[in-house]
């Protein structure tokens, strides 16, 4: 092995990933005077938050009466009963308090008439436990994610949070059981960085880029996933991919629930107004599972639009040109860029595309990392939030505007949590030069890889896999087709082939470390939904149609070594966190 | 007389020529400035012939297929392949704009791909905008306000529609990398990225640093090195207007 230059940093906590989570992170360690850095393979507002158009739930109450246990009710049936009632909680509870301080901190968001933040109607959100529509989506416009993540980073700005940009993180360092920090690949200038802290925490972000046709931008690989896989962690509740109703056909760039929010329909061939049949209450607005599945249905039974009959029609040229102006200016200019389409007198072609991942490195309230041994355990020194962790909040499938809410209630908690366990300038262990050698092997091999696979090549077959055999309808047949198949661009990493060998902004090198990252999440999601016998939100087996409470109100936990996996449940939390509200019990979930 | 010259590893040499291979009748030529810092060699222009039966219809797209079916080693940022991350912008056919948001069919001839004008350039298409964040720092680009208590600020719709316009900058810094006036002072010169960003700051109703905020942009250097070219107007990929921006907060300081 070619040696390579090693810098060391030591620091009180790691942030991995500078998007909405991490960077709230970071805003609240450096609040709390602990060491901090941030690590992030690409600048702090490049991250996908910035893609996040419709908006942040949250129950101020400000466009009618609201209260945070209707917004919990919402979200435990939106995630089908899967997520864990006392982190739902826990999320609903501290929403308002976290939108309000992101107010504080300048985002500028849309405003009513008496100059309170505007809120919008979105998929699933209801008054009363389910009864009607409420207006508890808080939006800047249509570009909420923008708007919030570079806030956020000014605020990180002002708390002089240590960036380090541009940089690839490798892998954890991890001792008896406990992570000691991380190293990581500075792409400016090809040293090898490696940070001790006593907490670090993974806020990488999703990893749809497993999908040939995501939203999901480049870079969304889930790194952080793949690190802890690697560390001989689990990652949890996998098959759980979101299919947002409303991608562009053709492009798969996002168009906004927020449409649908402000009176946007879908339309079949036949003109008819379809989502009225799946879900006579919701319509349009019932959660996005349930969008999709009906788009899929339609599209299936002939009647899709277009020469393909492949996509639907959403329209919003019945709108108010001004509404569409003011309240959905992101999504004009994206329906005019990528389906040449004027919304104020065309429909938009859309077509469900891959967009969130619910399943991710398991994690309590509190942002600490579990792990299975005889019972539930957290990880010490290792933190996970955002679209990387799997609370569980959004349990089987999430609610539009419930992921931004998300980043910045966990991202607090993680703060307020390593404040409770770390006190400033506390000293580091010593860590064995064995962990450093076991990255910098593996990087190294990638590097110097002569074979004849290009990594463009693995990762098209790895997309075109997992989005033929593990899209939104699934069963046995394709799952079973897929667990194989899966397999193989992982093996054709055997003879990869890497062309660039050098250190500086070695692209291909990054892409193909990457692609490790991307095929050992592939694999758990594909196995992971092999093994769940039933349909539950985003999972929907045709030959398993129901929902299975007695046998999988279970989280699914899956280890990867290699190609090899290793699964195994953890039950669902039944339980609220306090006496504020009551558990709210399986129940039939219709819209 | 004194004589000027560009020093020698400047000079950009021609480089290889990628033959398509794919057989296609509808060939474009691609040619894209290539620069590695690993190796002691001068910037070259590659030449692409690239297959535009099987190409959708970005910039981006081109460099992906580049990337993905020719030659793997071609370095450039990007990440949300739909104008909101601001990593792609890049010089196409002489003009900034980001390329997942540029159609190719709106470029004429032959397409030339270089990385952002003025910039150090760090690997291919790969410009080093550090100075250019350091200046976006200086300008405290954050909400200051005295006001310590768990109510949101009233903000009217009319103070909040003043940051339409502003609050949608991307950093992708096509207009400052267009700018002449940039180009020539651009360490001292804060440039139009970052004064539409100020100006964001300046004008938010919400906001009780105005005057200490004007104070600090007020410097020949840092403001009034805008000469209205107007270049960054027309190379904004988002249709914002810097130069505006730069006029309103010369006009309130002539005024206030």
């Amino acid at each position: 092995m070619s040696s390579y230059k090693i810098i060391d940093h030591e620091y009180d906590v790691v942030v991995l990933g500078a998007g909405g989570s991490g960077l709230r992170a970071a805003v609240g360690l450096s609040e709390a005077g602990l060491r901090t850095a941030c690590v992030s393979k690409v600048f702090p507002t490049r991250s996908h938050t910035s893609a996040a158009q419709g908006g942040i739930s949250a129950a101020l109450g400000n466009m009618g009466e609201d209260d945070w246990r209707w917004h919990m009710y919402d979200t435990v049936k939106g995630a089908d009963w899967l997520g864990d009632q006392d982190s739902i909680e826990y999320l609903c509870k501290e929403a308002p308090a976290a939108v309000l301080e992101l107010e504080k901190y300048g985002v500028p968001f849309s405003r009513t008439e008496d100059g309170k933040i505007y809120q919008r109607p979105f998929g699933g959100m209801t008054k009363n436990y389910g009864n009607e529509t409420v207006q508890r989506t808080c939006a800047a416009a249509d570009r909420t994610g923008h708007a919030i993540l570079h806030t956020l980073y000014g605020q990180a700005l002002k708390h002089n949070t240590q960036f380090f940009i541009e940089y690839f993180a490798l892998d954890l360092i991890m001792k008896d059981g406990a992570c000691k920090g991380l190293i990581a690949w500075n792409l400016n200038d090809g040293t090898i960085h490696r940070f001790r802290s006593h907490i670090t925490i993974i806020a990488t972000g999703g990893y749809g880029k497993v999908y040939y046709s995501a939203t999901s931008a480049h870079t969304c690989t889930g790194d952080g996933n793949a690190m802890v896989l690697r560390a001989g962690l689990p990652l949890q509740d996998m098959e759980f991919v979101q299919f947002h109703p409303t991608g562009i056909y053709g492009h798969g760039t996002l168009i906004s629930e927020g449409v649908r929010g402000e009176g946007g329909y879908l339309v079949n061939s036949k003109g008819e107004r379809f989502m009225e049949r799946y879900a006579p209450k919701a319509k349009d607005l019932a959660s996005r599972d349930v969008v999709s599945r009906s788009i899929a249905v339609e599209i299936n039974e002939g009647r899709g639009i277009g020469k393909e009959q492949d996509h639907v029609h959403l329209h919003i040229d019945h709108l108010d040109p001004k509404v569409i102006e003011e309240r959905l200016p992101g999504i004009s200019e994206a329906s005019k860029l990528f389906a040449n389409v004027d919304v104020t007198k065309e429909p938009i072609p859309v077509v469900p595309t891959v967009h969130y991942n619910m399943g991710g490195i398991p994690t309590n309230y509190k942002a600490e990392v579990l792990t299975v041994n005889g019972s539930e355990k957290t990880v010490p020194g290792l933190m996970a939030i955002g679209e990387a962790a799997c609370v569980s909040v959004h349990g089987a499938n999430r609610l539009g505007s419930n992921s931004l809410i998300d980043l910045v209630v966990f991202g607090r908690a993680a703060a307020k949590r390593a404040a409770e366990l770390v006190k400033p300038g506390m000293k580091h262990d010593e860590i064995d030069k064995s962990e450093t050698d076991r990255c910098l092997d593996r990087f190294d091999k990638l590097r110097n890889s002569q074979g004849s696979n290009p990594t463009s090549e693995l990762r098209l077959s790895m997309q075109k896999t997992m989005q033929s055999k593990c899209a939104v309808f699934r069963s046995e047949k394709t799952l079973k087709e897929g667990v194989d198949e899966i397999r193989k661009p992982f093996e054709g990493m055997e003879s990869l082939s890497v062309k660039d060998k050098s250190l500086i902004f070695n692209t291909d090198l990054v892409e193909t470390l990457e692609f490790d990252n991307l095929i050992r999440q592939a694999i758990t999601t594909m196995d992971s939904a092999y093994h769940r016998k039933e349909s539950r939100g985003a999972h929907a087996r045709e030959d398993f149609p129901k929902r299975d409470d007695e046998n999988y109100m279970q989280h699914t936990l899956s280890w990867c070594n290699g190609s090899k996996t290793k699964i195994n449940y953890r039950p669902v939390h039944r339980s609220t966190l306090t006496n504020d509200v009551q558990y709210f019990p399986p129940q039939e979930r219709v819209y | 007389m004194v004589q000027f010259n560009l020093p020698s590893n400047s000079k950009i040499k021609k480089g290889q020529y990628y033959k398509d291979k794919t057989g296609s009748k509808n060939i474009r030529k691609v040619n894209v400035y290539r620069w590695d810092p690993s190796k002691n060699e001068n910037p070259r222009i590659d030449t692409y012939e690239v297959d535009m039966n099987n190409c959708s219809s970005k910039v981006l797209d081109i460099l992906n297929k580049i990337k993905n079916e020719i030659d793997p080693s071609i370095a450039y940022r990007r990440s949300c392949a739909h104008g909101v991350c601001g990593s792609c912008a890049m010089n196409m056919n002489g003009k900034n704009g980001l390329a997942c948001t540029k159609s190719h069919s709106e470029l004429d001839g032959d397409i030339d791909i270089y990385p952002l004008p003025h910039l150090k350039v760090l690997k291919d298409l790969i410009g080093d905008l550090s100075t250019l964040y350091k200046q976006y720092e200086s300008v405290e680009p954050w909400l200051k306000t005295t006001k310590i208590n768990d109510k949101e600020n009233i903000q009217t719709k009319e103070d909040r529609a003043k940051l339409d316009g502003l609050y949608e900058c991307i950093m992708c810094a096509c207009c400052s990398t267009s700018c002449p006036s940039y180009w020539w002072n651009g360490e001292k010169y804060l440039g139009p990225a970052v004064l539409l960003q100020a100006y964001r700051w300046i004008i938010d109703s919400r906001d009780e640093d105005r005057k200490e905020r004007l104070k600090k942009v007020a410097d020949e250097l840092k403001l009034y090195r805008c000469h209205t070219i107007l270049n960054c107007t027309n190379a904004c990929p988002k249709g914002l207007n810097p130069a505006k921006a730069i006029a309103e907060i010369k006009k309130m300081l002539a005024t206030a």
